[in-house]
């Protein structure tokens, strides 16, 4: 039988893959997708919690949190292609404009 | 084993395996289809917890949405470069210790609390209850979605306009 706990940790293990992609990457856009896995990580406890609980709550807040990604990776990637036309780079590290 | 157990440790497999593809593969493009197969995988594990109406917006949102947005950036970014995007890691060292600390983190958490809730029977389709929520006590927050969404959508049109 697969407990509560065996969805979280496999939540869990997402996330710092997640986190390690966004720490690693020198790409904006590959940082962009780390960020990606970590949400989706978030969305995979939420949807477990509302299963193990009975909780309807955690369904319609995981569609929510699924819309405002899809908003949030348009904005993203839209400021990156502004970025590449600007500094022609995508190296997070030579995106220094606001460093002093 | 049962069949629900197979098919965890299956989609489990396959997500963990895509997911670490994403973060470790030197092509951002295949780094982008990898991150496809984790999306689906996401939506599988849905499946499992007897959600298929989460499985399809998951489906439709993300291994359609996102993935496409991306190869798009991808493919435009590379163009306005006129040469290959390096796609290398740097701080590999660092960053998987602090990874790992974050997961020693959250595990050792799970391990203290005590998580033991039985799994409730099977459930009916959720689809129904969740689109009476969606248009019942959350109305207003869909509606602020949709604004939220528009909102974003003309940012990104304004801020990826061609200048001409």
């Amino acid at each position: 039988m697969i407990g509560l706990s065996s969805y979280l940790v496999l939540a869990a293990l997402m996330f710092s893959i997640g986190l390690f992609g966004v720490l690693t990457r020198r790409n904006a856009v590959g940082i962009l997708l780390g960020i990606e896995l970590m949400l989706n990580a978030v969305n995979i406890n939420l949807v477990a919690f509302a299963r193990f609980h009975g909780d309807l709550l955690g369904l319609v807040f995981t569609l929510f949190t699924l819309s405002i990604t899809v908003a949030e990776v348009a904005v993203g990637l839209a400021i990156v292609i502004v970025i590449f036309r600007v500094r022609r780079t995508v190296e997070a590290d030579r995106l220094d404009l606001l460093r002093w | 084993m049962t069949l629900e157990a197979v098919g965890f440790w299956v989609v489990a497999v396959v997500l963990l395996a895509s997911s670490l593809a994403v973060v470790l593969t030197p092509n951002l493009f295949h780094a982008v289809l990898y991150l496809a197969a984790a999306l689906v995988a996401t939506g599988a594990i849905f499946l499992l917890l007897e959600q298929p109406f989460l499985f399809a917006v998951q489906l439709l949102l993300y291994a359609g949405g996102v993935v496409t947005i991306v190869v798009f950036a991808i493919m435009l970014t590379e163009r306005l470069i006129g040469e290959r995007v390096r796609q290398t890691s740097r701080h590999l060292v660092n960053g998987a210790i602090v990874a790992a600390a974050v997961f020693a983190g959250i595990a050792g958490f799970l391990l203290r609390s005590p998580l033991a809730t039985p799994r409730p029977g099977p459930v009916d389709d959720a689809t129904v209850a969740i689109g009476r929520a969606l248009v019942g006590p959350f109305a207003v927050t869909l509606e602020l979605l949709g604004v939220l969404l528009v909102t974003a959508l003309l940012g990104a049109l304004y801020f990826a306009r061609s200048d001409e």
